[in-house]
Order: C-alpha cells, then structure tokens, then sequence
C-alpha cells in the first residue's frame, strides 16, 4: 500500500470521501423530517434493532438526528471554507498592491491571530446575534489568516518572479499576468488551503453550537446534540453523548485524510 | 546592548495589536443586536418600567454614542479599570484574576505534559519511521488532532466518572464546600481527568510536528553523512535529531497557547470546572460585555506574550540566526 | 582493495497514474580500486556518480533495485558487511557542505565521527584535534558553526570528518566543486596524500581537467554505464592510446585542448553539455 502513486491514493480517497457526502446529502433528501419525529413511547431508548443508535428524551432517532447534524455540519463547513478562501486570497492580493496595505493586511492577521479562535468565534457570533449565517461568517472570519500567509508570500515571490516581470515588460495586460501566470499557481494553493480549512471549520462550528452560540438549539446539529446529552450524562444515557460526537470524528478524520493525500499528490 | 532594539520593537508591536483587538472587539460587542440594557436585567426584564430601562442606560452611558462609550471605556482601561461584570457582581479584574487562578493550573499542567510527551513521541515516531511503534504514535496523533475537544471530555466523564467512579464528574471541589476548605489532595483530584483530557488533545500537534521534523532531518544530507560514518538510526536521532526537532518544538508549544486556551473553555464547560473559560461562556450568553471585553484582551495578551516567546527563542537558540543578529 | 562486479541499480520512476518505470541509474558497471591509489571516476552530471558512492556505502533510498556483486577485501560486501564497515573502513566525504550539522559546533562533529569509527570518547576529541589541526583549520573554525565556514573550510572539515575515521577507503563525492583553484588544490593534495598512506581514494567529479594531476588511474562514465578505465598518463597528447571514441572526445574537448569538438557527433556534444 505504500508503495503505491500517490496520486492514486489522492484520487481514490477522494473518491470514497464523494460518495459519502453524496449519501449523506442524500440521506437528507430521504429522511424527510424524522429526525424531529418523537416517538412517546421510546423515550431514552438504548441502542437495539428497533432504535439503531438509541432514541433521546423526546424520543426521537439518535442515528437519524445524527445524519442531519453531519449534514448541517457539512454544509456549515463548506460555506465556512469557501468564504474564508476567498477572504483570504482577496486579502493576499490587496497586501500586494503596496506596502502599506501589506502592513495592514498583517497587521489585521497579527491581531486576529492573537485572540484564541473560540473567543473570537464567540465575539464574533455575539456581535451577529447568533444563527446559522452568524456562525458561517464567524468561521469565515476567523479562519482565513494562516492562507492568507502562505498566499501572500507566494504572490510576492511570483511578482519577484523573472518571467512575470518580463512578461510586464513586454507590455501583457494586468489581466493578461493574473491569468496566464499568477492564477495558475495559486489555485492549487487554494484547494488544498480550502480543505484543509475544511475539518477545522467544521469543529469549531460544533465546539461554537455546543456552548450555545452558534445553531439554533431546534436544529439537529452535532453541537446541540452533545450539550442535550450533557443534561444525561450521569444517568447512564452513554449512547447520546458517543454517537453524535463518533460521527463528527470519523467525517473530519475523512476530510483530513483527503486533504493530507491531496497535498502530497499536487 | 544589541537585545534591547529588537525586544523594544516587539513590545511596541505588541500594544499596537493589543490596541487593535481592544478596537476591533469593541467594534463587535457595540454591533450586536442585543439590547445593553435587557442583557443587563437578564430575566428582571420584565419587571421594569420605561423610565427606569433609561435610568438604567444613563447610569452605564448606554444612551451615549458609541465613539463616547469607545473613549470611555478606553480611558478606563489605560487607568486600570476594566469595568464591572454584572454576572459575577464584581470588578472585571477581580473576576479575572480569580478565575485565572484556577484555569491556570489546568492549562499549565496540560501544556506542560502535552508538551514533553508530544515531543517525546514526535521523536521516537520520527526515528523509527515506518515501524510498528510509529504507526501507533501517528495513528493516535492524526486521530486525536481531529477530535472535538468537548466529545473527548463527554467520553471521559462517561468513562472514567459515570461509569467507573474513579473521578468527580464535576467542579473544582465537592459542592458546597468552601474554597478554604478543600484540600490539595482533593483539588487534584478533580483537576486529574480535565488535564489529561486536555493534554491528550495537546499532544497530536506536537507529535505530528517533531515527527515531521524528525522525518526531514532524517531524510536530509546531515542524516546521510551520519550514515555514512556509521551512526546508527537511534545514534542520529539522539545526536542531530534533538537539536534539530527541539526548537520548533518549543516554538510550536509557545504559539498554540491560544488553541490551548480554546480548548479549556470547552473542557471546563464539559466537567463544569470554575476557571476562566467557564466565566467566558457565561459572559458570552449572559450577554456581559464588559467581562467579554476584559477576557478577549486578558487572553490576547496571554498569547501574544507565548507568540512573541517563541519568535524570541530562534534567535536565542539558533546559532545561524543569532549571528544575523535577528 | 575494492571491486565492483556488474553493478546495476534501477531506481524506480512515476510514469503516469498507474504505472511505476524503473530508471536505470547503473549498467553492469564494473571496476577495480587498488590500495594506494587515487581512482578518479569521471562523468557528466547524470552519469551515475554519485549513486555509485552510495551503492558502495550501503545508502541508497530504500526502493530501489540493485544487481551485481560488491567485493572489498576479497569478501563480498553485503549490506550487513556495510553497515558494519560504514565509518570504520569505508569513508564517505559527501558532494554537498549542507552535509555539516548546522547546529553543531565543528569540533564536536569531528569527535563525533571519531566515536562513530569506534574510538573511545577520551580519545576521540584527541584524535578530532589533531585532524582538524592537520587540515589547518584553527581554533576558531574548530568552535564555528557550518554557516561561518568558507566553502573551502567546510570542505576540509568534512575531509578531516573521512580522515579521522581511519577508513582505508575513501570516496569523496565531488569535492573541488565550487572552491577557487587555491582551495581546491588544497582539498585535492589532502585526498592525494591520504592515498599516499596506503588508503584507497575514489575521486568522483566530472572536471576531468582537476582530476588528471592527482588520480593514478581515470574510469570514464556516461549514462551509468563504463565508457573505459584508463591509466591517467593516457589523457595526454591527441589522447590516442584511449580505446573509446567518448573519453578521447572528452579530453579533447578540454580548454588545453584547443575545445576541439570535431570528434564528437552531435548527440554526444548534447549528453556532454547535459
């Protein structure tokens, strides 16, 4: 297996990670709305053949509940990357321009950089009045200083670059170097930028909606469903408080296993 | 003489970023939607009347306007004076300072241990890459590096309290005993299973890191050259691999102290344990935006402190940086 | 002292998604290396020269597929034989000066080659004061790090590094490259002289020009393949006792030499330049 391309491997990983999003995509589309179904006569319902993963204290499908939650999350997650992206390779390039936009540029990530990401996260989300836009923007906001590092010293470097420089000098269009020349180096940056951003967006919306201030609390999400088993913990309620939170690991673990495939195959 | 211009730099740079994350979370605290005045009431709100909801904001300057309230609170923070927190009925500092007492033995030790053992593991992985040993290490290390913090807390009080006994399940002493009162032995004992919740999650950075460091160095034209002098894989980790994995290792510990902090207020929510991320979560729901205000810029300061440290220690440590004299 | 028997080494290569290629890297090569002399083994970057050093040493990257027998002593070296002989008989003086630990001060580099060649720890900072004392590097080199060193200051230390093991083989991976010509000649009598002692030296380089005065006998390499093993004293004149056409070329091409280019076809002038 080590032996093998790490191409393949990159291709094959990413793959498998497709068709499970598409089956939880999916799922979504063909559980309807039973994840909010109560069943009053399963209440707190261990796992069994009846109740895959066990029922909560309204009686509703913990595995159903759970599959919604990691396709909030992944959605959460998605915009939450894509956005940052964007904010980053913006930033980046308005940090070229001149040199004192570059040190404000890095004067903004030096002090977003200094806050614990939580706490701003929860400033942020403060200041939005909570929500699902608030947490995607509080996720975006936070998330983008580390790619923005890399791709603003990348862009320097390419400026720097002899064969940019003298393609100016031949008289190219801005358009025309930003096309043939910066973008095609940037955009693999990019996608592996975004995916790596990806897992950790995804954990700390979860981490956010678990203290209380990002999802609503009616919706499924894995950070509700976590801080609903905390109120059962000491009755013996394990299975609430273990699936939510297996489900959130293994689909991060996936997305980081792509992403460290995907960066030794670029 | 020649320490004195950069560490002066430093500072400065520092109370400029302070300067900017006092601006910037003030800026976000005075664009929240929620009304100052009811999350100052909190459940009271009902009870009072219109005229008292303005004497209310004219006592705390809410009326005013924001660039007024801005000065204000900036002038009170160059005097000292942090405000008050009307969760905790107290000064914001007094909340502060206590709470931190407390979240400082937690983040302390966790850092401490993740710290030694990240890097003792990163070592040992990096030096016997490929061997049954390093794929245990980087297997715990890559999963642990995706976990929620707060689910791990959630299986350990399942595990470890709820089903086996053998820790509290919550706070910092037993319930309703006086701080005076409790003994060290007891402290510990609740402090053990958020620490090592803690430090496990501190551990995959760091192992992941080292190992990745050791893997170059052992890839590289000084790894080679020991092997041709017949040094041993053990030999070159020892000799070269030390040096070379340590400063980024320390480096490393130094500036995740932010992602350390992140993760104790999760853990202290899990196990309910009364440090300063608790007091974070309460101030943020509880919509207390002068105790927010202190522990942003208390926090910024911590690991702006363990940042500037660890940009520090290369020039200290590394010989081929001291004599640039960076 | 040394034989290299029909080495071949493929290493392997990506070709497209699927498909892993093995590049050969060494063909049959085949040579002889006697005590007491300077074996100086000539080729254009790409011919295999370095990979031959490794492949003597044991050190080669683990996919790799290698044919041929290895002999130093009579007895066949095998990789267990190298592992054990690695620092005690075989020395390796690496093309690249990132080779010194940057962290490490020079001194204590040396000592630590000497405990790695088995001398006890008492009397391997003796024997590192005096290799370092006999390559002329003065107690301020012997206290510096690797970046305060000139090119031809750490090429000396990584000499002293070879010399201070004791080995009765040597290979020093392009060792004149990048040093003015006092320098070089500096490093190259070092090596001469360890010869001199009864030692064996393989000189790997591709400026035939810096090997002829110091090597006893010249192989000539192209494309990891022998092109011919000569006595040095045949590179002299019109070159005409040489056998091949690609060795006679490459002498004549030498500046000394007028650049006379016209014996060598097109394809070989490329592979040359290349």
């Amino acid at each position: 297996m080590s032996q093998a391309q790490p191409r393949l491997r990159a291709a094959f990983s990413l793959g498998v990670t497709a068709l499970l999003v598409m089956g939880l995509v999916a799922s979504q589309w063909l559980l309807g709305d039973s994840p909010q179904q109560m069943q009053f006569d399963a209440r707190l319902a261990p796992p069994s053949v009846d109740h895959w993963l066990g029922t909560d204290a309204l009686g509703r499908e913990l595995w159903a509940r759970t599959l919604a939650g990691l396709a909030l999350s992944f959605w959460v997650g998605c915009l939450a990357a894509l956005l940052s992206t964007l904010i980053a390779l913006s930033l980046a390039a308005i940090a070229t321009l001149s040199a004192r936009l570059d040190a404000l540029v890095s004067l903004l990530i030096d002090t977003l950089l200094s806050v614990p990401h939580l706490i701003l996260l929860m400033l942020i989300a403060f200041a939005l009045g909570g929500g699902t836009q608030a947490v995607i923007i509080a996720v975006a906001v936070t998330h983008w200083p580390s790619l923005a590092r890399v791709l603003r010293a990348e862009l320097w470097q390419l400026r720097q670059a002899p064969y940019v420089r003298i393609s100016r000098a031949l008289g190219k269009s801005r358009w025309f170097v930003l096309h043939g020349h910066l973008l095609p180096h940037l955009i693999p940056h990019c996608l592996v930028g975004a995916l790596l951003l990806f897992p950790h967006a995804i954990l700390h919306e979860a981490a956010l909606t678990f203290l209380g201030f990002g999802l609503s609390p009616s919706q499924p999400a894995i950070g509700v469903l976590l801080a609903d088993a905390m109120r059962y913990l000491s009755g013996g309620y394990w299975w609430l408080g273990v699936f939510p939170g297996l489900g959130l690991l293994l689909m991060v673990l996936g997305f980081e296993r792509l992403s460290s495939h995907l960066r030794r195959a670029l | 003489m020649r320490l004195i211009a950069p560490i002066a730099k430093r500072v400065a740079r520092l109370a400029l970023v302070l300067t900017c994350v006092a601006l910037v979370s003030y800026g976000l605290m005075m664009a929240s939607p929620i009304d100052p005045v009811d999350a100052y009431l909190g459940p009271q709100m009902a009870q009072v009347s219109p005229e008292q909801r303005a004497l209310i904001a004219q006592r705390w300057g809410f009326d005013e306007s924001v660039a007024v309230q801005f000065g204000h609170w900036l002038r009170q923070l160059v005097s000292g004076d942090l405000g008050w927190s009307h969760v905790y009925n107290q000064p914001v500092s007094e909340v502060i300072a206590q709470r931190f007492q407390r979240s400082i033995a937690l983040l302390g030790s966790a850092w401490l241990i993740s710290a030694l053992v990240g890097f003792s593991l990163g070592v040992v992985a990096g030096a016997k890459e490929g061997s049954k040993l390093d794929n245990i290490i980087s297997t715990y290390a890559f999963i642990t590096a995706s976990t929620p913090a707060f689910w791990l807390a959630i299986l350990a009080v399942l595990l470890f309290s709820v089903t086996l006994g053998w820790t509290p399940t919550c706070c910092a002493g037993p319930a309703g005993a006086l701080n005076q009162e409790v003994t060290l032995a007891t402290r510990l004992h609740h402090l053990l299973l958020p620490v090592a919740t803690l430090a496990l999650l501190g551990i995959a950075s760091i192992t992941l890191h080292t190992r990745t460091r050791m893997l170059e160095l052992m890839r590289s034209d000084v790894a080679t050259h020991a092997f041709a002098q017949g040094a041993s894989r053990l030999d070159v980790a020892w000799r070269h691999g030390l040096r070379h994995a340590s400063v980024p290792a320390i480096t490393l510990a130094f500036a995740s102290l932010g992602e350390l902090f992140g993760g104790s207020i999760l853990i202290e929510q899990v196990f309910a344990y009364p440090g300063l991320g608790q007091a974070t979560v309460a101030a943020g729901l509880r919509s207390d935006v002068p105790l927010l205000l202190g522990i942003a810029l208390f926090t910024a300061l911590f690991v702006s402190v363990g940042n500037m440290i660890a940009d520090s220690l290369y020039g200290v440590i590394d010989p081929r940086i001291k004599a640039s004299g960076l | 002292m040394l034989t290299i028997d029909q080495l071949s080494l493929q290493l392997p290569l990506y070709a497209s998604w699927w498909k892993r290629d093995w590049a050969t890297c060494l063909d049959e090569f085949s040579l002889t290396v006697f005590p007491g002399e300077v074996h100086a083994v000539v080729g254009a970057s790409g011919a295999g020269k370095s990979l031959l050093a490794y492949a003597i040493m044991g050190l080669l990257p683990t996919p790799a597929r290698l044919n041929g027998q290895l002999y130093y002593q009579g007895k066949p070296l095998n990789a267990s034989r190298q592992r054990q002989l690695r620092g005690r008989e075989l020395a390796l003086i690496p093309q690249s000066l990132s080779a010194l630990d940057p962290l490490v001060r020079t001194q204590r580099q040396v000592t630590w080659a000497a405990q790695r060649a088995g001398q006890p720890s008492a009397h391997a900072w003796h024997a590192s004061q005096q290799a370092l004392d006999h390559y002329q590097l003065d107690a301020r080199a012997q206290q510096a790090y690797a970046h305060e060193l000139s090119g031809g200051m750490a090429r000396r230390v990584l000499t002293a590094m070879a010399h201070v093991s004791q080995a009765k083989l040597v290979i020093a991976d392009e060792p004149s490259v990048g040093l003015d010509p006092h320098q070089r000649q500096r490093v190259l009598d070092a090596l001469r002289e360890l010869a001199n002692q009864g030692k064996s030296v393989i000189l790997i380089t591709h400026h035939l020009r810096h090997a002829l005065p110091i090597a006893d006998r010249v192989t000539i390499m192209r494309d990891g393949k022998l092109v011919e093993t000569a006595p040095a004293c045949a590179f002299q004149d019109s070159g005409a006792s040489l056998t091949n056409a690609y060795s006679q070329a490459l002498w004549l091409a030498l500046p000394d030499n007028a650049f006379a280019t016209t014996a060598i076809s097109r394809r070989e002038q490329e592979a040359h330049v290349a």
